[in-house]
This record gives structure tokens, sequence and C-alpha cells, in this order.
């Protein structure tokens, strides 16, 4: 089996698509330069038609891709959160609420790869952690790969989906690599994650932690270290937002009565926020201990390397939460 | 009105200032020190060298990513801006912008903006205030062609031709945004022709030469300050680096040929002004070495300056978040 990176499991994911379906194209901005890693070779083998490199134009070609998809094309379109901002509308207005507003007569089959820069020194403007915002506006799927696998899985299946699909590829995970098999060693042929599924990273008894995208990891390192105290965490990687496999986390916390959630976003009104209060609704008598949240703290993101990595989830705020929870 | 001595020296040692200041960058990048993005100003430099000297201190300016190069023009403390670089404490931002964010509000410097077309908007509400306060400055945005694109753009240039507000649009058309060539993304010949559709003025210049860009923008300060309108200028220009340090490890192709790197080069704007300033007797070569000699000690102070600053401390993180903390 194949060892590939986050990103080149995003560009083989891409590939296959438009190569299984010609209404499949790319757009966005610098790709035939490939300039954010996943679109080097599309203009050559695709066409220029189908690999768009647009103008600097967020909210207009945003708003091309929603208007093709309704005339029965599947844009894939490339883009970084800090320049969702510019495009709010089209994302908000438009790709959220055309469906039900009209209906159910629109049909918006677009996928949104949207780059999740962070922890790198980049500043206020290009570090937003932002995929929160848009759980809260209903009518868009939120996918949160935190691997290869499920990164090529997840985003075969989002070309697939006919609803709008924000897929966030993790800044810190991309360069990341694992084995992802070849679609030849795969008994369908090709490797498809399903939406709403969480992924049980590995098996526990004591704890239940909750990660989001980069904080699978976080979680994974922290519970290496209490391992070696004989603590038994249960991790579970959630994969899409929304939807949301929460009959898997809920099952898990009834097993080990306790949960931490690790979530790279800021934390007010977070994905964890978001998962606690669930489990606190549907799974408070389960509960032995409060549940901790570890999340960015709530302050713009500081560019100084003094700072910075002060705001983050870490492997070490981690190990305190799930210290706090078995107390 | 023509620039005098001082005022034509004065431009040389800014000019000299971004080239060597973003040189020291480039350096401290090489050798891991910087970790963040950086965008070099230098082949730039005679834009906003230009525009800044037709401005006062109290004239605004907003500026974006490629963001060493205004505030500098517009008589900003390299040291500070050094520091900020940095990450360190006494930066113009404390630390917490860095190279994208460098303002100095004391001086007019709104603040440089690492989204793409966001700083358009600002100065032209700048511009608003000075209108409706019936204050006499001026306020000027750097942005970029492929910036030009943005409907944010669009929109302000509508509303500044509209209200007859005192901005200038200044366009540094170098060809360019990241990697993908002006003419794969705007329409029309020259971002310039657009002025028309909102009834003000376009004028096309040379940005390599920081006389033509003064002269241009002197006449647009002048229309603003009479309360005639906007002005759009585009500057022709070119980035003689790659659009960010490190960007050539990222991309998987090259978007420029060498030829035509090599020949923008040869239209570089600090020997163009230099001789310029020597052709017309207002300068000596030997004055000209010691601006250079004189420069370049600073910009190696204020590396020494930046080195030596503190970092922000953790009780840092939560402050300037609030007028009113909440
Ligand atoms: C809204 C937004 N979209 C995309 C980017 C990424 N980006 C940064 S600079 C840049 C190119 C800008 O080109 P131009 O306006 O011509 O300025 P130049 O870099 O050439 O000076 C792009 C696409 C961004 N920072 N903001
Ligand atoms: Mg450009």
């Amino acid at each position: 089996m194949a060892t590939k990176t986050y990103i080149q499991a995003i560009a083989e994911a891409t590939i296959e698509e438009m190569e299984r379906d010609k209404s499949v194209f790319t757009m966005g901005e610098d790709l035939r330069h490939s300039v954010y890693g996943a679109t080097a070779g599309l203009v050559e083998r695709f066409g220029e038609d189908r690999v768009l490199d647009t103008p600097l134009s967020e909210n207009g070609f945003f708003g091309a891709a929603l208007g093709a998809s309704l005339c029965g094309m599947r844009p894939i379109v490339e883009t970084v959160t800090s320049f969702l901002w510019v495009g709010m509308d089209q994302l908000i207005s438009q790709a959220a609420k055309m469906r039900y507003m009209f209906g159910g007569q629109a049909e918006l089959p677009v996928t949104f790869r949207v780059r999740m820069f962070y922890a790198r020194g980049a500043s206020a403007h290009h570090s937003d952690r932002n995929y929160p915002v848009f759980m809260n506006t209903p009518g868009l799927k939120i996918i949160c790969p935190s691997n290869a696998y499920d990164a090529k899985g997840l985003m075969k299946t989002a070309v697939r989906d006919n609803d709008v699909c924000l897929l966030f590829e993790d800044g810190i995970a991309i360069s990341s690599r694992m084995e992802v098999p070849d679609n030849a060693d795969l008994p369908n042929g090709e490797l498809l994650v399903p939406f709403g599924v969480a992924n049980i990273v590995q098996p526990g008894s004591d704890v239940t932690i909750v990660g989001i995208a980069g904080g699978v990891q976080h979680a994974i390192d922290a519970a290496k270290v209490l391992e070696a105290e004989g603590v038994s965490a249960e991790i579970i990687d959630p994969r899409t937002l929304v939807p949301l496999d929460k009959e898997t986390i809920l099952k898990s916390v009834a097993k080990t009565g306790r949960l931490v959630v690790v979530d790279p976003a800021h934390k007010m009104c977070s994905a964890g926020s978001e998962i606690a209060s669930i489990v606190a609704q549907e799974g408070f008598w389960d509960l032995q201990a409060p549940i901790q949240v570890v999340a960015s703290e709530q302050v713009n993101v500081p560019y100084s390397p003094a700072l910075e990595p002060l705001i983050y989830p870490t492997p070490s705020k981690v190990v305190a939460a799930i210290r706090e929870v078995l107390d | 009105m023509a620039l005098d001595k001082q005022q034509l020296v004065e431009m040389y040692r800014r000019m000299c200032r971004i080239r060597y200041f973003e040189e020291a960058v480039i350096e401290i990048h090489s050798s891991g020190e910087l970790i963040g993005p950086a965008h070099p100003y230098i082949g730039e430099e005679a834009v906003a060298v230009g525009a800044c000297a037709a401005l006062r201190d109290t004239d605004r300016i907003a500026g974006n990513h490629r963001s060493h190069g205004h505030p500098i023009a517009k008589g900003g403390d390299v040291n500070r801006a050094m520091a900020e670089i940095l990450g360190k404490s006494d930066g113009y931002c404390k630390g917490k912008g860095g190279s994208m964010h460098l303002a100095d509000f004391s001086i007019g410097i709104l603040g440089e903006s690492g989204i793409v077309a966001s700083s358009v908007p600002i100065a032209t509400g700048a511009a608003l205030a000075a209108k409706l306060s019936k204050q006499d400055f001026v306020s000027l945005v750097f942005f970029g062609d492929g910036a030009s694109n943005q409907g944010a753009c669009h929109e302000s240039m509508n509303m500044a031709s509209l209200w007859d507000l005192p901005v200038i649009f200044m366009c540094e058309n170098n060809g360019y945004a990241i990697t993908t060539s002006y003419k794969n993304s705007v329409s029309v010949d020259h971002v310039s022709d657009r002025a028309s559709a909102y009834g003000m003025p376009g004028v096309l210049i040379d940005g390599q030469d920081a006389i033509a860009v003064w002269e241009a923008t002197n006449e647009a300060v002048r229309r603003a300050r009479a309360g005639e309108g906007p002005t759009l200028i585009e500057a022709m220009t070119y980035r003689f680096e790659d659009h960010s340090l490190g960007l050539d490890k990222i991309r998987k192709s090259e978007y420029r040929t060498q030829e035509e790197v090599d020949e923008a080069m040869t239209r570089d704007p600090l020997p163009i002004h230099r001789s310029a300033m020597i052709n017309q007797g207002f300068a000596t070569d030997d004055e000209c070495d010691e601006i250079e000699a004189t420069v370049h000690t600073e910009i190696e102070g204020a590396v020494e300056f930046a080195r030596n600053s503190p970092y922000p401390k953790p009780e840092d993180l939560y402050e300037d978040m609030w007028a009113t903390p909440v």
C-alpha cells in the first residue's frame, strides 16, 4: 500500500472525480501554478476550460460556481478560510439558502475546498479556523478531514453530493502522510468515506476525546502520554461536523462517563461547544465529570512567535483537561 | 510646481531605505529567523515614494500585503517596522500584526491589510471623514492589479466619485497577482481605463519613475483638496522578487520568463531616480553614494534594534482587544 500526503490525497480525489464525470470542473486562484499544492498538472490534463484560474474576485466566482451548479455543472472551488469572508454573501445568502427558499427546486452540487492555515506566523488575516461560523448557518455541509485517507474519501463523496459542501483542509495536517490504498486494492475500486460517520481512532474505556481536524493529532499525542499512566482513552474523529455523528459520541460517553473535546477553532460557539452542548443535553446522566473543551483562546491570532503558540490547543493542554475530568 | 533638491534627495533616501530594508528582510528570512510570510517591494519603490512625496503627514494612506514600502515611504520608522516583522514588543503593533500589518496612525498610516482589496473601502471612508469633518486631509490607497478585480474596489470607486471624496486610488500594476498574469485576469487593457466608468480621471503612468509618480499624485491631491473628487492612477511597475518569500519552494512551475524579469530589471527605479537627480544638477555622485552608505548603516541599526527588542510577554496576549474590556 502506498503512503500519501493529505494534499496528494486531495489532488488524487480531484483527478479521479474530474475523470469520472465531465460536469466536474475546478476553479480558483493560481491553480495552474499550484500555489496551494493540490492542482499541479490539472490544466495540462483537463484543459483550461475545466481548470479555471479566476481573477481575484471571491464573491464573484463563488457565486458563479453556484450558478453553474444550478445548471448541471459540479464545480470544485479552491480557496482559503480567510478569503471565505470576501464571498460571504454568496455562501450564506445563496449557497446555504437557495434550495430551501426555492422549495427544493435548486440543486447545488458545489464543493468548496478551503485551506485552513494557522500556527505558522501568518497573523490575524490568514489564520482563520472558521468552520463553526458555517455550522451556525443551516444548509451547508461541513467536512473536516484530519488525515490523508479521510481527505480523499470525503472529498470524493463531497463532489458527488448534491448539497453545498465546505471541506476544510487543516494546514497542520496537509503535509502529514499515511497509507491510502490504491483503487486497484479496494473492493469497490475506489475510496469513498460517507458523511455523518465518525471514526473511532482508538477504543478506550476511561475518557472520550473528540478531536476536530488538527485536534485529532493532539488527542492522539495526549492519549499516548496518559497511556503510560494507565489511562485508556477513546478517541473519536467526527470527520464531518454537518452532518454530525452524535450517536457514536454519545455511545462512547455512555461507556467512559467523561468527555474532552479538542477544537482548533475559537472556543466561543465552536464545534467543541456544540458537541459539549449535545452531550450535556442528551447524555447528562452518563457523565461523571464536567465536560472540558480545549479550543483556541478568544483572541485574534497574534503574529509574534512568542504569542501565537499560546492560543491554540496543544497536547499538553489536552493532557491537563483529561486529568481534570479524571480527577 | 516642481520638486526641489531637498525633496528629490529625500525621495532617493526613502527609496534606498525601502530597498535595503527589503534586502535585510530577505536575509533574515533565509536564515530562518522569520517564520511568517513577507512580500518584498523591491522594484516598486518609486510608486510608494513618488506618491507619498505628494502627501502631508496629516494625509492618510492604506496599503496591502506588499506592505513594507508604503509605510517607509510615508516616513515610518524602520526600527519599529523591523521589530514588528520579527514579532517584537517594540514593533509598530507590539508584535501583534507582523509583516502584513504595519501601521503608524500618528503619521497617517492607517494600516496594511493581508486581505486583497480590503484597504480600498477603508481609504474611501477616511476620505469621507475628511469631507464630513471639513478637514483638508486626503487619503491614498495602494492596491494591486489583482485587487482591482475585487468588488470592494469597484464599489469604493463608485462611492468616491458619487460623493466627490478626496481619495487617490493608486494601482500598482506589476503585471501579476501571485502567478496570475494581468491579461488572464483583467478584461480591459488598463486598470485606469475603468476610471471613466466611475466618472473620475484615470491616469496611466510609468511607475519606475518616482518623479512621474509624484507629478500624477500631486495633481490628484490638488483635485482632492479642491473638492473635485477622486482620481485613479495606474502605475506600471514590476516586482523584481517572487510574490512572497519562500513561494518559489511552494509553487509548482514558473509563471514569468527569465527574459521578462531581466528586461524589467533594466528599469530599476533607484538608478533611474539617481541619474535624474544627477543629470538635472540636483545631486552629485558623491552625495548619492553618501546617502546610500548612511541608509545602509540605518538599516543595519534597524536589524540590531529589532533583534535586541524583547518579545511580548504572555500576559500581553489579551491586551488591545477592546476599548472597554468585556
Ligand atoms: C481576498 C484575498 N484573496 C486571495 C488572497 C491571496 N493573495 C495574496 S496576495 C495575492 C495577489 C495580489 O495581487 P495584486 O493585488 O496584484 O498585488 P501584488 O501582490 O501584485 O502586489 C493573492 C491572490 C488574499 N490575500 N486575499
Ligand atoms: Mg500585482
